[in-house]
């Protein structure tokens, strides 16, 4: 156990003296895939209220079929079938987007959590009570005022709760980066147990820093939402 | 306190040596059972109708055979396969294992069943050597906790190789023939039956033997791997081994799958043969 935590502490934490590696490697993938799922997810949840058909039916189809496929086939998909296609290979910014499996990792989590959080936001903007509704309107708001200044703030407050628990299952959904060649914690303690053989010490290793980092959200998002939706405080 | 401690001590000898014939005698060996990782021919593989076949496979019946011993064949996956064994799933590791000294920590190895050396695929004109220069910013891919993997983030990564490592050996072919990789390593038999001579591999060709290698990372060459707890049965395979090459059955079972010498290969760490000279003498200068 030790000499695991000596050899491998520095690849587990941040890298592996040639690249980043391990929790540094992790965090940015989730980072990166939570942004950019956040802000595909914001105008997508008001898309997805409208009530025009050729504006709520592409959103729909989106959060279908990425809500209704495993992460990991939308990983192969994006990482092998996409980078396979011969139009790809031939128009330069595609083939060197795709030729590198970090870009086809944060890309296949970025889609996959705004189909989730695309859902979560539309879910609190469609419950927003109409009396906010009406009060904004009655005070001579346009509809993107009202958007703006009434139903999405109280829509992601409430949508807090629900968003915390999807950016931990995010984490945990990071575990499949190395099946892109992204060198993630899980990537590092799979390389301790095949050095060690032994599978409790490097997966146990690994379990805890996930923990740690889950932890650490749970704490965060607690505080927000003490912060925010103290108006919903019993 | 002596004259307590010695009875004690009398005891332990006495179960001491009553258990000893009675192991020696569970010992008595009936049968063998192999433990296999069959994704990996030609030396181990599942037939289409479910049986083990390959050439470790056809070594291990001839092994059993020599010693009159029943064989059995076990599928494990090859990463947890030193901990099966070690769990007494089965007696010995079949299954293409190269001798390391981080393996060889863990459990015993019988004398050398074949040997093989380290090589580079790549696409056919490209031109690469299995060396930091000729590789110096491509990519290079291999598969995680293979000794290949160890090699080329040893010699290679620090001079500005990228090496990519996979989760398995068909992921790296398939990125080579998407060119996502430059080239890939992996051992030089496996490279052969399980890509260039399959359809999928027309386009691409051998880069070379790996010759470099001082730190000796690539292991010396593949034996039949037994828990350290039983010398008797480690004795009796290595005695069946010799015995197969003093009477002519290991030439025979060789001549079925290989058009080449795979024992008499030297480890690739210590060999510098005349036809790869010109390249050998470039990775000796890193």
């Amino acid at each position: 156990m030790i000499d695991i935590l000596q050899n491998y502490w520095q690849a587990l934490l941040y890298s592996d003296g040639y690249g980043v590696t391990g929790l540094a490697m992790t965090l940015w993938l989730l980072v990166l895939s939570c942004a950019i799922g956040f802000c595909l997810a914001l105008p997508l949840a008001v898309l997805r209220n409208a009530r025009n058909p050729v504006l709520w039916f592409p959103v729909w189809l989106y959060t279908f079929i990425f809500r209704g496929t495993p992460l990991y086939v939308q990983l192969l998909l994006i990482y092998s079938g996409i980078y396979g296609l011969d139009f790809v290979h031939h128009t330069a910014p595609l083939a060197d987007f795709f030729r590198s499996g970090l870009n086809c990792t944060i890309l296949s989590f970025g889609l996959n959590t705004g189909a989730y959080t695309t859902e979560i936001f539309a879910g609190a903007i469609k419950e927003t009570s109409h009396g906010e509704v009406d009060a904004g309107l009655a005070m001579g708001m346009s509809r993107v005022t009202l958007y703006r200044r009434i139903i999405i703030p109280a829509a992601l407050r409430r949508a807090l709760p629900a968003y915390s628990n999807e950016v931990i299952l995010m984490l945990h959904a990071t575990t499949l980066a190395f099946t892109a060649t992204v060198p993630d914690i899980l990537k590092v303690a799979n390389d301790a147990y095949s050095a060690t053989y032994a599978p409790f010490d490097c997966f146990g290793i690994a379990a805890l820093i996930y923990l740690c980092v889950s932890f650490t959200l749970i704490f965060l998002f607690r505080r927000t939402e003490r912060r925010y939706l103290a108006f919903l405080s019993p | 306190m002596k004259q307590i401690f010695a009875p004690a001590v009398a005891v332990v000898c006495a179960l001491g040596t009553l258990a000893a014939p009675v192991a020696a005698q569970a010992k008595a060996l009936t049968q063998i059972t192999f433990g296999v990782d069959a994704t990996y021919p030609p030396f181990e593989s599942l037939s289409p109708s479910g049986a083990f076949q390959g050439f470790d496979i056809d070594l291990g019946k001839a092994i059993c055979a020599e010693l009159k011993v029943k064989c059995v064949f076990v599928s494990q996956s090859f990463d947890g396969i030193i901990p099966a064994l070690q769990a007494r799933k089965f007696d010995a590791i079949l299954s293409s294992m190269t001798v390391t000294p981080e393996r060889a920590k863990q459990i015993n190895f019988s004398s050398e069943m074949y040997n093989e050396p380290t090589s580079l695929v790549e696409k056919k004109g490209a031109g690469l050597e299995p060396t930091a220069a000729s590789l110096k910013g491509k990519n290079v891919g291999v598969e995680a906790g293979t000794i290949q993997e160890t090699y080329a983030k040893t010699y290679w990564q620090p001079q500005g190789v990228n090496v990519i490592s996979y989760q398995g050996q068909d992921q790296v072919y398939a990125d080579l023939l998407s060119g996502r990789l430059d080239a890939s390593l992996q051992d030089s038999v496996e490279a052969d039956y399980g890509f260039l001579k399959t359809p999928k591999g027309t386009d691409y060709q051998f880069g070379g033997n790996v010759t470099y290698d001082p730190q000796d990372v690539l292991g010396s060459y593949i034996a039949i791997g037994v828990r350290k707890d039983e010398p008797e049965l480690l004795k009796k395979i290595d005695w069946a081994i010799a015995e197969l090459h003093k009477n002519g059955t290991y030439n025979k079972i060789e001549a079925k799958y290989f058009n080449f010498d795979v024992y008499g290969t030297q480890p690739a760490a210590t060999t510098a043969p005349a036809a790869a000279a010109p390249a050998a003498s470039a990775p000796a200068a890193q």
